[in-house]
């Protein structure tokens, strides 16, 4: 059952990035459009068969639909003509054309004259647009965004003046000039940077605006033309005339996006790096936070704590925690952890914010979301840590303390090394569970797209207040809260993909460094 | 502590009619006067919970001999053994009554340090269980736990400590390969040579040889030979032959109350007591 599910991931993930052929489609009626073939489907009712066809063009459909269903009887024929483009367009989702000429000032003159193939002078263009975009336009963008960065900053430090002052009020009058004066200087600051990333963003539109001048022209209905700016196109090609080698290659750089890349499109298209960074550094940070608390809780368990009626229910209780829905973890995250641990977080060490309303650690963020999924496996994680330190035979104790080893020393020479391989094992079940969980990480704080990532280049580096992306919260928002089903559906089995891949990831190399350890400790057991 | 039972021989529950057999308490134990005793124990009573497991013993241990002490199964010669550094701490519920003097001084005491009493009366058990560490880590482990890190002193004692155990032929060109590697016989050298590594001046060994076959039980002995005149060394054995053979001293627990003491020779040619004779004859235990 298992292979099967996986089977289906598989079949509909890994095909997704195939270029499959254009076929341009003849009605009746003498109008004709282009598409790629993606299902059939017969009507109980008449027996009449309808065709799925992925038409792209959304701009230009009466209802901006970019799938259409058409009744196999309307077709008049089908052509496959080698000229066909298929181009990825950064809005709106594909596009079918036959090209016709590039026009504007930087593609205009002689641009590959020399070659007689119009494709060839395409792709010239589209080299040069970019090359202009990657040569002004980023580094415009690029400081755009450090300006935002700092301004960031800067409302921070305002808002912790402002703060200050509001609370001097009553008890001290004479802080109140100094902070005055800071606050003015830093409100001057913020005007000036904020004027200047207005002026910076200016011209970045502007310069956008000129080169978007460059359009290529496209065929795509009966006497239809439309300009497309070669600035929005990601990548084209024409599928009808690629061999499996160029098809390979599309497919490689498709790959590549989708692990490096943002999202576009409400998440249809793009990458999911943020999404794929958000489940790894989760698990990452559960790891740290809760494997320790999990062994250190097993190892009292079953080494310190006086064994009676109290320490049975514990065991009970901790075997019992393991059963719970995930999502009631998910509510007591929200309770506890947010409204509780980090309300009162933020009225001790960011008051100047929950002053205004903007909650810090009030809110969901990577250090609650990994702190609830900690409660969820410590359980295993405590079970196995006791189990393991209960099958060590008595007299690798008793070796030790014979030898005038203190309890403490017996532990981390002796019990620990030997219970390793058992405390990996369930710590291996408990990443595995962490990764794939999503329910309590709705409620505490995956969101559909972030802007910020929890770890970047601004002081302090590491963000576990943010919010992050989760590629089973992904899975969900794509399936079920997309308004373009057809579009979102092979995104859902390629996250699926890349999720199963995760996790199949790290419990792998959990696996592997447990058997390391096994193969140390237990060579006999081999 | 957990998991840590009762050992086997403590386990028999002793009938209330079993104490007539033994000889009635006040009747005199034939016991030699030891000149430089070492470790005393004076009316030592030990109980599991309320099970009586040795019955108000008083001996002397000679500096520097072999002791050995032998019994039937359940008799407590494990229990006695286990007194002399206090392994039967580990076990919950176990009330000791009496006083056991190292050199005058009564090892449970309040100010005595567990720790370093077990470091100068060290142990080997029954079954040999090293750690799972490399060979030489395995004997370093007792130094190491003390602090020692000088690689110098860990390295000359690590050679020192197998050489006496009459393993360092075998074992030096893999130090660093893992213990478990060895075979039985090699384990319980092993374990030899790590009780040695910290010097103590007692080595309690409790059934070193029952689980090994012929061969080993023979080097393990010759290695008793060897040691009895650096180390005090005191045996628990069940194999009277062995006893006969390794020690200068013996002594018989019957019940967990001691019948006779004395020097092994006269202990099985001459014995005082009719107890100790059938024993030492086979016609019971």
């Amino acid at each position: 059952m298992v292979l099967g599910a996986l089977g289906v991931v598989l079949e509909g993930g890994l095909k997704v990035f195939w270029p499959t052929a254009v076929a341009q489609v003849r009605l009746a009626d003498g109008r004709w459009f282009l598409g790629q073939f993606q299902g059939r489907q017969l009507d109980p009712a008449t027996g009449a068969r309808s065709l799925l066809w992925k038409t792209g063009n959304r701009e230009w459909d009466p209802q901006r639909q970019d799938f259409h269903w058409l009744p196999e009887d309307q077709i008049a024929d089908i052509l496959w003509p080698a000229e066909a483009v298929l181009l990825e367009r950064r809005e709106n989702g594909n596009f079918y054309g036959f090209f016709r000429k590039v026009e504007g000032p930087l593609v205009e003159p002689g641009l590959g004259q020399g070659s007689e193939d119009a494709w060839t002078r395409f792709q010239a263009a589209l080299a040069v647009v970019r090359q202009a975009e990657a040569s002004e336009v980023a580094p415009l963008a690029a400081e755009v965004a450090q300006c935002t960065r700092r301004l960031r900053g800067l409302k921070t430090q305002l808002r912790k003046a402002a703060y200050r002052l509001q609370r001097a009020d009553a008890t001290d009058a004479h802080l109140h000039p100094p902070v005055q004066a800071k606050l003015h200087r830093l409100r001057a600051q913020a005007e000036h940077l904020a004027h200047q990333g207005q002026e910076l963003m200016n011209r970045h539109n502007a310069r956008v605006a000129e080169l978007r001048h460059n359009v290529a022209i496209f065929e795509h209905g009966p006497g239809q033309t439309c300009r497309i700016p070669l600035m929005d196109i990601v990548r084209g090609c024409q599928p009808n005339r690629m061999g499996v080698a160029q098809k390979a290659a599309w497919y490689a750089a498709h790959v590549k996006d989708l692990l490096i890349q943002w999202p576009r499109e409400s998440n249809t298209e793009g990458g999911l790096f943020p999404a794929i960074f958000g489940t790894v550094l989760l698990v990452f940070v559960m790891s740290v936070l809760c494997f320790p608390v999990g062994v250190v809780a097993g190892v009292y368990l079953a080494e310190y704590a006086r064994q009676g009626p109290l320490v049975r229910v514990v065991r009970v209780a901790v075997n019992n925690l393991a059963g719970i829905p995930s999502i009631v973890y998910g509510i007591f995250g929200l309770g506890f952890f947010i409204y509780t641990v980090g309300k009162a977080v933020d009225r001790v060490a960011f008051p100047e914010w929950a002053e205004v309303g903007q909650p810090v650690f009030g809110t969901g963020g990577v250090l609650w979301a990994a702190l609830t999924l900690g409660l969820l496996t410590a359980p295993v994680v405590i079970v196995a840590t006791e189990e393991a330190l209960r099958t060590i035979p008595r007299v690798m104790r008793e070796g030790s303390y014979a030898l005038g080893a203190t309890q403490w020393q017996t532990l981390t020479h002796v019990l620990l090394p030997m219970a390793s391989p058992g405390i990996m094992t369930g710590f291996i079940l408990a990443t595995a569970r962490a990764a794939g969980e999503v329910a309590p990480l709705m409620l505490t704080g995956a969101v559909k797209l972030v802007s910020d990532l929890a770890i970047d280049g601004d002081f302090p580096y590491v963000h576990l207040d943010r919010k992050f992306m989760h590629l089973g919260f992904h899975i969900y928002d794509l399936g079920f809260q997309s308004p373009n089903v057809d579009a979102s559906q092979p995104m859902v089995y390629l996250t699926t993909l890349v999720l199963v891949l995760v996790v199949v990831g790290l419990t792998g190399s959990a696996l592997i460094l447990r058997n390391r350890m096994r193969r140390y400790y237990h060579p006999k057991s081999l | 502590m957990a998991s840590l039972e009762p050992t086997a021989d403590v386990k028999t529950p002793k009938p209330a009619g079993a104490g007539q057999a033994a000889p009635a308490s006040g009747a005199e134990v034939p016991c030699v006067s030891i000149a430089d005793p070492v470790m005393r124990l004076r009316g030592v009573s030990v109980y599991y919970q309320s099970r009586q497991a040795l019955h108000d013993i008083t001996l002397d241990f000679p500096r520097k001999q072999v002791t050995a002490v032998i019994g039937p199964s359940g008799c407590g010669k494990s229990t006695l053994l286990r007194c002399l550094n206090r392994m039967n701490d580990l076990i919950d519920g176990v009330r000791l009554v009496g006083e056991v003097l190292l050199d005058g001084e009564d090892i449970y005491g309040p100010d005595v340090d567990v720790i370093e009493l077990r470091r100068r009366v060290g142990m080997v058990f029954q079954r040999a269980a090293p750690f799972p560490k490399s060979i030489y880590e395995n004997v370093a482990y007792g130094l190491r736990i003390c602090g020692v890190r000088r690689r110098s002193i860990l390295d000359e004692c690590v050679e020192q400590s197998l050489r006496r155990a009459g393993l360092w032929e075998e074992v030096k060109d893999r130090l660093g390969r893992s213990a478990l590697e060895l075979s039985g016989g090699q384990h319980q050298r092993l374990c030899i040579a790590r009780a040695i590594a910290v010097n103590p001046e007692i080595i309690l060994m409790d059934e070193p040889c029952s689980e090994l076959d012929p061969r080993s039980t023979a080097r393990i002995e010759d290695l008793i030979a060897e040691l009895r005149r650096q180390y005090t060394i005191i045996i628990v054995t069940h194999n009277m032959q062995q006893a006969a053979r390794v020690s200068d001293y013996t002594a018989f627990l019957y019940e967990g109350e001691l019948i006779e003491f004395g020097p092994t020779r006269q202990l099985f040619t001459r014995p005082q007591r009719q107890e100790t004779d059938d024993y030492i004859t086979g016609r019971f235990g």
